[in-house]
Formats: C-alpha cells, structure tokens, sequence
C-alpha cells in the first residue's frame, strides 16, 4: 500500500510526467531502500554546509523539472573533492534551465547495477536487473521477471546474470553484499506492484553495491499523466 | 465458466449443416462426429429437411435431446442470433468455427459476440477456429475423417492459436507415438483464452502435459497466463511466434528498450516453471518426455553408448544445453567393470560416457544401466543405442524399459534408423520410455525435465 506520504510525492510529478529525483529518492527511502546520504539545496551554503558533516569526495546534480537526462547537460559532476569545486559545479548548474537546485551526495563506490521497472502491456508490472551505469545498453546483461518478485525469484535473476562472477568477487576485489541487493530488488517489486497503472517505467541506475550494501545513486520514475 | 461441456459433451449440434454443399464445414463436421465419434450429433439448418437418412432440424428445440455442445458454422453475421438461440434453449457452450470477425477487421462484431456470452456466462472457443479434438468422444476439425492422422489416446492436450499448426503437431505427435488427450484451436479467443484452458486443464484428470502454440497476447493475458502457468502442478511447454520485434518503439527509459516483447515471454516463463521449446520439433520432444517423466531433475546425465563418437557428441550436446555428466567415481567404474562381459573389461570405458563399444550385448547395457540407475550421482541416463550392433537384439528396447520400470530412473534412449529398428522403438514405449531419434534430441529431452518447475 502507497502511504499518504508516498503519494503526495507523487502528486508532485503529475504536472511533468517523471519524479525529480530528490522526490525519487524520498519514495525510495519510505519503501525501505538504501539511498546515499544527500541533501537537496538551491544555494552554495547550503551545499557547503552538508559537506561540512559528510566530508568530501561528493557528487552534485542538477535538479530541474527540464532535464530527464541529467549528464546531456553537464548536470552531473561526480568526484568532488574541495570547497573551489563545488562552487565551480554549483555556478554551473545554476545556469541550467529550469534550475531548482541541486543534489549534493556522498559519493559512494562499488558495482554499478541497474534495476528498472515497465510497465508492460501484456505482463504488467515487469522487473529487469542488470549490470548498469550508462553502458548498459551495450553490454545488455539483463535479466527480466514479472513482479511481484520472492527472494528465490532474485535469486535466479542475478544467477542468470553472465557476468555474475564479479559480484561474488573476482581477483581479489570483494563480494559484493548479494542478500542486500536481493533485498533491495523484493522491495522494489514491491513498491512497483503498488504503484500500479500509475508508473510508466522506473530506471534506478546506477545502483552502487558494494561489500557493504547497495545504494540506489540515481533514479528515474516516468509516471503516467 | 464451466467448460467441462465442451470437452466432454454427450450431445452436440451442429448448426449450419448445408443441403446442397456436402463440402461445407458444418458437414464435414457433422459426418465425422455422426459416423465415427461417441458424442450423439444432430444437424441444424432453419430450412429443416433430411441430410442422408437423418433429420435435419429447423432449430435445437427441435431436437428431442438436451444439448450439451453447439458447433456453429453459420456465415458471422448470423452468429450472434445463433448464440442467443443457444443461451436461450439451455446448451452449455459452444465452438465456433464461422470467421469473418477481428480478423477481417470485425473487432465490433466480436466484442458484442463476447459481450452477449459472457453476460450470460455461456463459455465458447473461437470463433475462426478448428476447435477441439478429443477422440473417441468428438472431433470438430473441419479436416475429412479419412485426412486426419489419428493419434494414439494419451495425456498430453496441445493448445493452439493456429490450426494449421496444430494439425501439424498432431501428425508428429503420431509419428512419435506420443499420446493426445485434446487438441485445441482456439482461433480468435474472443472469449476463452489460453489461461482459461490452463486453468481448466490443470484440473483434468486425463491430462499429464500441457502445450501452448502462442502467437500474442493481449492486453494483461501474459499475466493471467503467467499465474495460471504458477498453480498448475502439471508440465507446461510453450512455443512462441513472433520472438522479432518488427516494430522500433521509442521508448524513453533503458528498462523499456531493454525489455522486448519476447525477452518478457520468454523470462516470465522461466521464472514460472513453464517450458519454452525453441521450434516445433522441441516441442515434440518436449512433450514426449514429459508425458513419461513430469518431474524435474537437477540434470546429472549418465550415457550408456555403443560408440564412443556418440558419446563424445552427445557429452558436448549436453554440455551445452546447460546438463551435466558426472565423471563416475572409482567405485562405480570398478562395479559397472564387474558385470559386464570379460570380453569387454579391457576395451569399454567406464568413466562417463559409459562406452561398451562394439562388442557390447543387451546384457551389457541392461548391467550398466542397473548400476547407474542406483547411482545417486546421476539423475538422469541417455542410452545410445546403435542396433546395428552384432550383440544387440530387437528385445533391447523391452528389456531396458521393464528395467526402468524396476528401478525407477529416467531413461532417455536414442535408436536412429527408425524404419528398420521400429520394434525396439517400441519396446520402449510399452514401457513408458521416450525415444529420441537424434543426440540432439535426446538431450532436448533431458533438457526439458531439467528446466520443468518442480510439481
């Protein structure tokens, strides 16, 4: 069930067709799953201010009820590492259209997945879980499945995955958190079963997972007007 | 809806019977089924009158029976008044052959057709449609009795969007005696749809597999068909039509570009348990094996060969479809090296494939087979059979299926050279056991079992 909360999130959307991130990203973290810590700012102190208690390397992008693809228009500025960058990133961005502030995140590491939901005529809500990052469509190691999904469910999908092998840690470099990932996709499912005829079709990448957890690190709702 | 009737009638009518074209195919399907099937068949035509000695009837009150079953084969424009007459006098459902509906661009004929049955929860399949087959009880493909193939009565129920398709897999289902329980054509499916039948035959007591032709679903029916394929404890194979996608979408998110039409199909299924054959000959191959053996396997595959080219052929085979084949452990060589003829313990190779070479006798694969059977290693044996073989005899067949029948363990064999070698062919299948007539196949067969939800 959608809680008044989520909806009102989403009320926000219906002028635009799609969910502005840092409305994304709320829903996201009242459904349960892990988001980095970020804020959302129109101003440089109040980016300053955020980085004072996180600490740098961190990611700036732009938000703009214009822009679906953010880094079309150098509206992503990831690796920041000083106070000159992010004014630098921040004056940037401020001249892009429609600008309505900006994200300031925690950078965070590990292997880049895409999780995405379609809404598909003849199947309804349908889960795909993949390696991402913006290459995804050339490499296109996807797996797919109708929601609402179980554990077990996940299990095949990322199994199905051919290059599998690098979650479960390749040369030396660590296993990613498989039952976190799993986790976070059931939840997924689930929230999309509940977004019903409302969502077109949700894009979380890159999905950052790492030893430690995965971290949606950006995200698109395409909703229905 | 309850569809029992439709499948199992004991009165049918069919409407549309013509007076002066014997080669309409309201006549050919009223001759049929009043010749040659158990179901009591009456003909109707308003005009009334004789066809050979029986009565034609004006209307179905005429008929002094209650009618369980309509087949209409009346122009399309006439069909819905039919349908109303049917509703009307208390018939259970209906099989409608006419066409001249969606498919002709008629969607608004066909919606009020569907509309009107469905208020009056009166089931029917089609229209544009062969309809269903179901000896010894009815037959309403209008196919002359002498052109049909008459497959032997078993319990696998083909579904299908096409006829013309379906009439095919039956005849290849006769070649491979693999038994037929009901083929069905569904045509337009107005009305009844592919995850209707699931759900019906799921619950048939003569039905062990079930298999779809699909061309498309509409709107939601992967779904409902996808939940049905969920609850259903029974073996489902699938063949899909139009896995390319002709037309560019513009789509504004990856997972939209990424998830096709036939990457869905095809993912859903896997991930409910349903089998999906590649073509046809999958299908049938399909089905045959899982109408001996409905349960799944982990895909361990022990080979049993007379020829270590086929062996080697049929490991790789395997290999590739995603099977296993064990190297035996040194206990189990050593066992099978025991019982097999002295002539061979210095040339068969014991290791998996299993090679008795061409000095090997029936006993020898009979040993074999006993030990792999009781090997928990293995879940599954392909037995290459080459009955060209001095040793072997046309009794192998027999002999290694009541063996099956002992022990318990899947057994796929391959024996090429049907026409000469047909008895042991058959030996096998007195015993339940699928018989390929290539590697390729055998593997398919053991595929299917591999990839075939645990009931």
């Amino acid at each position: 069930m959608l809680t008044k909360e989520m909806n009102d999130l989403l009320q926000s959307a219906q002028t635009y067709g799609w969910v502005m991130e840092p409305f994304a990203k709320q829903l996201f973290v009242l459904a349960g799953m892990n988001v980095p810590q970020f804020t959302w700012t129109h101003n440089l102190e109040g980016a300053i201010s955020f980085v004072r208690g996180t600490g740098y390397p961190v990611v700036m992008k732009i938000v703009s009820p214009q822009v679906v693809h953010k880094s079309d228009v150098g509206g992503v500025v990831v690796g920041i590492t000083d106070d000159a960058g992010l004014a630098n990133a921040f004056n940037s961005m401020s001249k892009i259209s429609g600008f309505s502030g900006v994200i300031v995140e925690k950078m965070v590491k590990g292997i880049e997945m895409i999780i995405g939901a379609n809404n598909d005529e003849q199947y309804g809500p349908v889960i795909l879980l993949g390696f991402g990052g913006t290459a995804t469509e050339i490499y296109r190691d996807i797996s797919l499945a109708m929601a609402p999904l179980c554990e077990a469910d996940v299990d095949k999908m990322i199994r199905g995955l051919k290059a599998f092998t690098l979650l479960e840690g390749f040369r030396g470099s660590e296993r990613a958190n498989i039952e976190d990932l799993k986790m976070l996709v059931v939840r997924f499912s689930e929230l999309v079963v509940d977004l019903g005829e409302t969502m077109e079709s949700i894009d979380l990448n890159p999905v950052m997972c790492s030893a430690k957890r995965c971290v949606i690190a950006d995200a698109r709702i395409m909703i229905r007007k | 809806m309850d569809l029992e009737k439709i499948f199992k009638p004991e009165t049918i009518a069919v409407i549309g019977v013509s007076l002066t074209n014997a080669a309409h195919p309201a006549n050919v399907i009223y001759n049929k089924n009043r010749l040659r099937y158990e179901a009591r068949t009456f003909a109707v035509n308003p005009r009334g009158g004789r066809i050979r000695a029986d009565v034609l009837y004006r209307s179905l009150n005429e008929i002094p029976e209650k009618i369980d079953l309509a087949v209409i084969a009346v122009k399309a424009e006439l069909v819905l008044s039919v349908v109303e007459e049917c509703i009307n006098s208390g018939v259970k459902g209906a099989i409608i052959i006419s066409g001249g509906f969606a498919e002709t661009g008629l969607s608004d004929l066909q919606d009020r057709l569907a509309a009107l049955a469905r208020e009056a929860q009166f089931p029917f399949i089609g229209p544009n449609c062969l309809g269903v087959y179901a000896a010894p009880r009815m037959d309403t493909f209008f196919i002359p009795s002498e052109r049909m193939v008459r497959p032997e009565k078993g319990k696998v129920t083909m579904i299908s969007q096409s006829g013309g398709v379906v009439v095919d897999q039956m005849v290849k289902a006769t070649a491979e005696g693999v038994g037929l329980s009901t083929a069905i054509s569904i045509g337009n499916k107005a009305l009844i749809k592919e995850a209707d039948l699931l759900r019906y035959f799921a619950g048939d007591p003569g039905t062990d597999v079930i298999t779809f032709y699909i061309e498309g679903f509409g709107k939601n029916e992967g779904r409902e068909f996808a939940l049905a394929a969920s609850e259903c404890k029974k073996p489902i194979i699938v063949l899909k039509a139009g896995k390319t996608s002709a037309g560019n979408k513009a789509v504004s998110s990856h997972t939209a570009s990424m998830a096709g039409d036939y990457q869905v199909f095809s993912a859903v299924m896997a991930q409910k348990g349903v089998v999906e054959a590649i073509d046809e000959f999958e299908l049938m191959a399909f089905a045959e094996s899982l109408s001996c053996y409905p349960r799944n396997i982990d895909g361990k595959i022990g080979i049993i060969t007379g020829s270590g080219g086929h062996g080697a052929l049929c490991t790789d085979a395997c290999i590739s479809h995603g099977l296993v084949v064990p190297v035996l452990n040194e206990e189990t060589q050593l066992a099978i090296k025991e019982v097999l003829s002295p002539v061979l313990s210095n040339i068969a190779s014991c290791a998996n494939p299993v090679d008795l070479t061409g000095s090997s006798t029936d006993d020898d694969f009979l040993a074999a087979a006993r030990v792999l059977s009781k090997n928990p290693d293995i879940d599954c044996i392909i037995m290459l059979l080459l009955p060209y073989i001095p040793g072997i005899t046309v009794d192998i067949g027999a002999k290694l299926g009541m063996m099956h029948q002992q022990e318990g363990k899947p057994i796929i064999a391959y024996v090429p050279h049907v026409e000469k070698y047909r008895i042991i062919v058959e030996g096998f299948n007195v015993y339940n056991v699928p018989v390929a007539h290539s590697v390729e196949d055998a593997v398919h067969m053991a595929e299917a079992m591999r990839r075939n939800k645990s009931c």
